[in-house]
């Protein structure tokens, strides 16, 4: 039955990999299929679409409609155009906007220039032959697993101002110099980007042992042949060889600050010192004064600067199978 | 991308390294390593010893101290007055039929565009992949509002739509994951041989078969991995709900952990106790499936 089947299959098409040389010979197989087979790939594309068309495409079109309106949320009879409106007022009226620019700009900075490496240091360290790294791996992946809620409530019996442990350790407990980590805004992003990288860099790490477990070990043996140091071999032929896990972690990094919303929504709704764009959303969409327009129009500021990262990795990811 | 699916289980540590061949010393490198991952168990740690110890003692003796009682009675009182019971019943009734869900309309669709050639194969893949790189807020005002404005009789929903209902977060939870699901699972798809469904189509066996009877067994090892990532990530998620559950008591746990802190002013024994019981199913599912779960997320690295 195999040979047969292996005869009738053209070459080209028993390659998975190769995408376009799959093309042809796919026209004729879609011609084989019955209508019933039509019917069961129709349903089986158009269910899963339909929902994601429904639940996730067309409200982030919504939001942009809705961020050049007014609109209070009751009737939809109550729907006024209004221009820029919106974004005049949060670029120019509303005092937490540049704030907020200037923490998820942080919160990024924060992330790419200490989280991000020190969770590649900790991969490096630990793929090299030592004992107990399986136990380390475990214990800096941990944080990995709990939700960023959880982690702002964990910090913050860390971080009190009376009764945390940091405090205690600093001798500053119960003193008048005792700070409230989460409380005061002058300390508190610091405190906040602390926690975030705590997982952070737990998530790095497990994605960079990935990425050296598949380094050609000859690579870097011809560099120590060619008298590199383990600094140099690193730097030059180890990192370059790991570029599509590099992509990866810069997607992620970006990705990550921006949607930095339930450590600090937890913390204090993300106010005094802690405003991100996406806490601001959601304060607009929620409470007494439902300002949907600016929450909408704060959302697409949201939305511009993520899709940034999105089709760069979109176009890496996607590019090469096009081109291949 | 398809070099990091193809790699679903990272080697054992120490398996592919050759540098063992010049004997090294790494006596700073287990120095610093010592040092970290005491700094990286102190926080839970911490939450855990508040946790054991009853509020009279740390009153009492302050809470930096090892003097007095060690017991389980913020647990028990978390677990009965705290509302904790009912709010892990809420967690299972919301994680469960999303991640089945989930992972049911990602198979079928990452079936339909890796196994089948037609023209919108990867425009469609594109489109789910992205989706579920958004940041959520941005979809929360129109998410919001449809779930107000879509009229249910109240025999179904007792706020007259669809706030306030678990069908909503389900919804939407799974909408939001089935983009990285599908993505996952059609890399993975893409890399069985095409043999196998040829050999089937011309033996007669339609689509349906060829994606139940043939596709769907040899995805196993990728379903034991998202499926247990899915757990993890739709148990942590705390922002659906936030967004349409209004009522304290329909809360999942990791949303519902927030109100504790208003509601346990200054016992933050009691609250500690609630973080620790939050933590123990992830650690469970950790301790039990940490293979699956790394495994899922190295197979799919794109998840933000």
């Amino acid at each position: 039955m195999s040979s047969t089947a292996q005869e009738l299959i053209p070459p080209e098409s028993r390659d998975p990999a190769g995408a376009p040389s799959k093309r042809r010979p796919g026209r004729g197989r879609v011609r084989r299929l019955s209508s019933r087979d039509k019917l069961v790939l129709a349903l089986m594309v158009g269910i899963p679409t339909l929902i994601e068309l429904m639940l996730v495409w067309l409200p982030m079109l919504m939001s942009v409609g809705l961020s050049f309106s007014r609109w209070n949320g009751l009737d939809l009879a109550d729907l006024r155009p209004a221009g820029t409106d919106n974004y005049q007022f949060i670029t120019q009226d509303y005092p937490p906007f540049w704030p907020a620019v200037q923490h998820n700009m942080l919160w990024l900075l924060f992330l790419a220039l200490i989280a991000t490496p020190l969770g590649l240091l900790l991969a490096v360290l630990l793929d090299q032959n030592i004992r107990g790294s399986k136990i380390y791996q475990s214990i800096f992946f941990a944080p990995v697993m709990l939700s960023l809620a959880l982690i702002g409530i964990i910090w913050q019996l860390f971080y009190q101002r009376d009764n945390g442990l940091l405090n205690f350790v600093l001798g500053t407990a119960g003193t008048p110099q005792a700070v409230d980590w989460f409380g005061d805004s002058s300390v508190n992003i610091w405190a906040a980007m602390i926690a975030a990288t705590w997982r952070h860099a737990g998530y790095v790490m497990l994605l960079y042992l990935a990425g050296l477990k598949g380094v050609d070990p000859s690579l870097k043996e011809a560099a120590a042949i060619d008298g590199a140091s383990a600094t140099q071999t690193f730097f030059r032929v180890v990192f370059p060889a790991m570029r599509p896990i590099n992509i990866v972690i810069v997607v992620i990094t970006i990705i990550e600050s921006l949607r930095a919303f339930d450590v600090v929504y937890v913390i204090n709704r993300g106010t005094n010192g802690l405003e991100m764009l996406s806490a601001l959303v959601i304060q607009n969409l929620v409470g007494e004064g439902q300002v949907i327009g600016v929450g909408s129009a704060l959302a697409v500021v949201l939305l511009v600067i993520s899709l940034v990262p999105i089709v760069f990795y979109l176009s890496r990811t996607f590019g090469k199978e096009n081109r291949a | 991308m398809s070099n990091v699916a193809a790699r679903p289980r990272p080697v054992p540590a120490g398996a592919g390294t050759r540098s063992g061949s010049r004997p090294k010393r790494h006596y700073g490198t287990h120095i610093f390593l010592t040092v970290m991952a005491i700094v990286w168990l102190v926080p839970l740690g911490w939450s855990v010893f508040t946790a054991l110890r009853p509020v009279a003692s740390t009153n009492q003796y302050g809470y930096f101290s090892l003097a007095g009682a060690f017991n389980f009675d913020n647990f028990i009182q978390a677990w009965t007055q705290g509302g904790f019971s009912t709010y892990f019943w809420n967690s299972v009734i919301i994680t469960v039929p999303a991640v089945l869900l989930t992972l049911f309309l990602a198979s079928l669709m990452a079936f339909a565009v890796s196994r089948v050639n037609w023209k919108f194969n990867i425009t469609l893949l594109i489109m789910f992949t992205a989706g579920n790189l958004l940041p959520p807020q941005v979809l929360a005002a129109p998410l919001f509002e449809m779930a107000k404005h879509l009229t249910v009789p109240y025999s179904f929903s007792d706020s007259g739509n669809m706030l306030n209902t678990y069908i909503i977060v389900i919804a939407v939870d799974t909408a939001f994951q089935m983009g990285f699901c599908t993505f996952v699972l059609s890399n993975y798809m893409k890399a069985l041989s095409a043999d196998l469904t040829e050999a089937a189509l011309v033996d007669g066996a339609g689509i349906w078969r060829q994606y139940r009877e043939i596709i769907l067994p040899l995805c196993r090892p990728a379903f034991a991995a998202l499926g247990t990532l899915e757990v993890i990530f739709i148990y942590n998620d705390y922002f659906w709900p936030l967004l349409f559950i209004q009522s304290g008591n329909r809360l999942p746990i990791t949303t519902a952990i927030n109100n504790l802190q208003g509601q346990f002013l200054n016992n933050y024994n009691l609250l500690a106790a609630g973080a620790v019981i939050t933590v123990i199913p992830t650690l469970i599912i950790y301790l039990l499936l940490q293979r699956q779960f790394v495994a899922g997320l190295t197979l799919g690295s794109s998840k933000g």
